[in-house]
């Protein structure tokens, strides 16, 4: 599996498994940013998603966010812990992934996570 | 502390409930309580101090500075009170044939025209319990709208991203689908960007006006014309009303339907269950959609009207909260309009004051030094440098004695905190708070540690939240 993670300027990140299929997660910024998350939903398996497009919503004490996908393409599995334990992701936002998408046919303009760093220092 | 469930003892009562003086009926067999009632069975000192201690544990307008952002927490008059509690306004019941409410109806009639007045619409409906319902009816009477006119693709209403999270959640309710238009960096609908979503699908436009930021959205007018030339309708959240009552009217801005929140603007309780009051006000054209019953007057007398087929139907079980539109309609007529407008005209004033003597130490990212009833300060900076964030600040206040801003809102700004001092307020009072903000912003940065444990004086700590969302315990 690479280890390489892609970030979207809207702050999640993507991981790809292959050309055609991702795993997608919020980045630590944008967990910090956000506080204590309390609810997390998610899209249900075979679900289209598109670049841009809201995907899932995450609510912490402070406020609810929409979650925007990074790709195009069908949701193949969702990550059930996150709607149990919401607070996996502000333990490790890396590895708390929200969905993966396979059959990708389109990716945003995405960032490196070195342009991404020089993003949130902004 | 004890719940008055827990206090007593089966055999203690007090004299304060009245005998009974009416013959007691038999229910219907079979819905007979099985088990007694379990209600609290304590003494007179034992519920006296029992209140007056939950009250030592509360904070309130009467308690002291309360700059809660687009909530409006005025002071509410005592007289307003004194008015409702005669006899004629507290002593009726809503099934009374309407010959005897004469007066209670015409109280309605009055602040029916003068809300129409102060809005520039063309009648008002009081069935609307609160803010949010009245958003829910306002929308209703869009939906109306279009559904007569056979203009069935309209199906959405944009708000701006700065909106209260109210609009987009009481257009979801209403059967619509959102659009969001950004603002742009100085803080207002981006007109460019609203241009481009506005189609054959828009429904409506919501917003509140000054916007969410505190700044008058200075192309009003382009921005309603925008929605109506593309066949939608212009929907005004009056949240903000506080800052142009008697100087502008959202009926002259473009605005077809509007919702007042009786008890932020109008001074009547809020908060800790009002109960509130978000009477919808409309143009002409939406007058045939309220809500049923509407009061009308038929050979002198005032009477309730239910029959019309165009209307959304009833949107409460009666019409409305008639004791807090009697507080209302007391403040309108205390204070005329002349003093309606000057109210706003100091609720401006305090918000420029307090501004303006914070901004050398706060980032006060909008308006160029100018805001109206409320500005937003953004603890960005203090959160990246010294780990204090906006909450911290907040929770620091409470051992003022003061009560803090409303806290990461608008959610375009960071580490948001939104003041609206109101125009109940002394001088002497904003110095003094100026003084404590300024103090803490110190503290913020010489011992950013102790900001964390804050507050120490209060009953209760910090609570935690988190488990509070996640693990509610609702009843007792």
């Amino acid at each position: 599996m690479s280890k390489e993670f892609l970030f979207a300027k809207s702050h999640e990140w993507v991981q790809f498994l292959d050309d055609t299929r991702a795993r997608i997660g919020i980045s630590d910024y944008a967990q910090s940013e956000l506080g204590d998350l309390v609810f997390i939903s998610l899209p249900e398996e075979g679900d289209e998603v598109a670049v841009g497009e809201t995907f899932a919503d995450v609510e912490s004490v402070k406020a609810v966010s929409n979650v925007y996908s990074p790709v195009t393409g069908i949701v193949k599995a969702i990550n059930e812990n996150l709607l149990d334990q919401p607070e996996l992701v502000n333990s490790d936002a890396m590895d708390a992934w929200f969905i993966e998408v396979e059959n990708i046919s389109d990716r945003g303009d995405l960032l490196s996570e070195e342009e991404y760093k020089k993003l949130i220092a902004e | 502390m004890k719940l008055i469930f827990e206090k007593g003892n089966l055999n203690r009562g007090l004299d304060l409930m009245p005998e009974c003086d009416v013959p007691v009926t038999h229910v219907s067999t079979g819905f007979e309580r099985k088990k007694e009632l379990n209600l609290p069975h304590v003494s007179e000192t034992e519920i006296s101090r029992h209140y007056t201690k939950l009250v030592k544990r509360t904070f309130g307008v009467n308690n002291g500075f309360y700059p809660l952002g687009s909530c409006t927490m005025k002071y509410n008059p005592k007289i307003n009170d004194e008015i409702a509690r005669l006899p004629g306004f507290s002593d009726v019941h809503p099934l009374q044939p309407v010959h005897t409410v004469q007066g209670c109806l015409e109280a309605y009639q009055l602040a029916d025209k003068y809300l129409c007045k102060i809005t520039g619409m063309d009648a008002m409906d009081f069935q609307p319990a609160a803010g949010a319902h009245g958003e829910f009816t306002g929308l209703k009477l869009i939906w109306a709208y279009h559904q007569e006119r056979n203009d069935t693709k309209r199906d959405k209403i944009i708000v701006p991203d700065s909106a209260h999270g109210t609009n987009p959640a009481s257009a979801a309710m209403a059967g619509f689908s959102v659009i969001n238009v950004p603002s742009t960096a100085e803080g207002f609908v981006d007109v460019e960007a609203l241009r481009k979503v506005v189609g054959e699908d828009t429904a409506g436009f919501m917003l509140t006006n000054p916007n969410t930021i505190g700044l008058f959205e200075e192309h009003i007018l382009e921005i309603t014309n925008i929605i109506h030339e593309a066949g939608g309708l212009n929907y005004y959240d009056g949240a903000n009303l506080n800052a142009i009552m008697g100087v502008a009217r959202p009926g002259d801005m473009g605005f077809d339907v509007v919702h007042l929140n009786l008890h932020k603007t109008f001074s009547t309780p809020h908060g800790g269950g009002g109960p509130g009051s978000g009477p919808v006000g409309c143009k002409e054209l939406l007058v045939k959609y309220l809500p049923t019953p509407r009061i009308i007057e038929n050979d002198g007398i005032l009477t309730f009207e239910d029959k019309n087929e165009k209307s959304i139907g009833r949107v409460k079980d009666f019409y409305g909260n008639f004791l807090v539109v009697v507080r209302a309609l007391t403040y309108m007529m205390t204070l005329g309009s002349e003093g309606l407008k000057n109210a706003s005209e100091n609720a401006v004033l305090n918000a420029n004051y307090m501004m303006h003597m914070l901004k050398d130490t706060f980032d006060i990212p909008f308006g160029n030094g100018r805001c109206m009833h409320e500005f937003v300060m953004s603890l960005e900076k203090l959160k990246k440098e010294k780990s204090v964030s906006a909450l911290d600040f907040a929770k620091a206040l409470l051992d003022y004695d003061i009560h803090p801003p409303t806290m990461y809102f608008p959610l375009i700004v960071h580490e948001a905190l939104m003041v609206e001092p109101t125009e109940t307020e002394t001088k002497e009072t904003l110095d003094e708070v100026i003084a404590i903000y300024k103090e803490v912003y110190n503290k913020a940065c010489n011992d950013p540690d102790a900001m964390h444990k804050s507050p120490t004086t209060t009953p209760i700590g910090r609570p935690d939240e988190v488990n509070a969302a996640r693990n509610p315990i609702l009843r007792y």
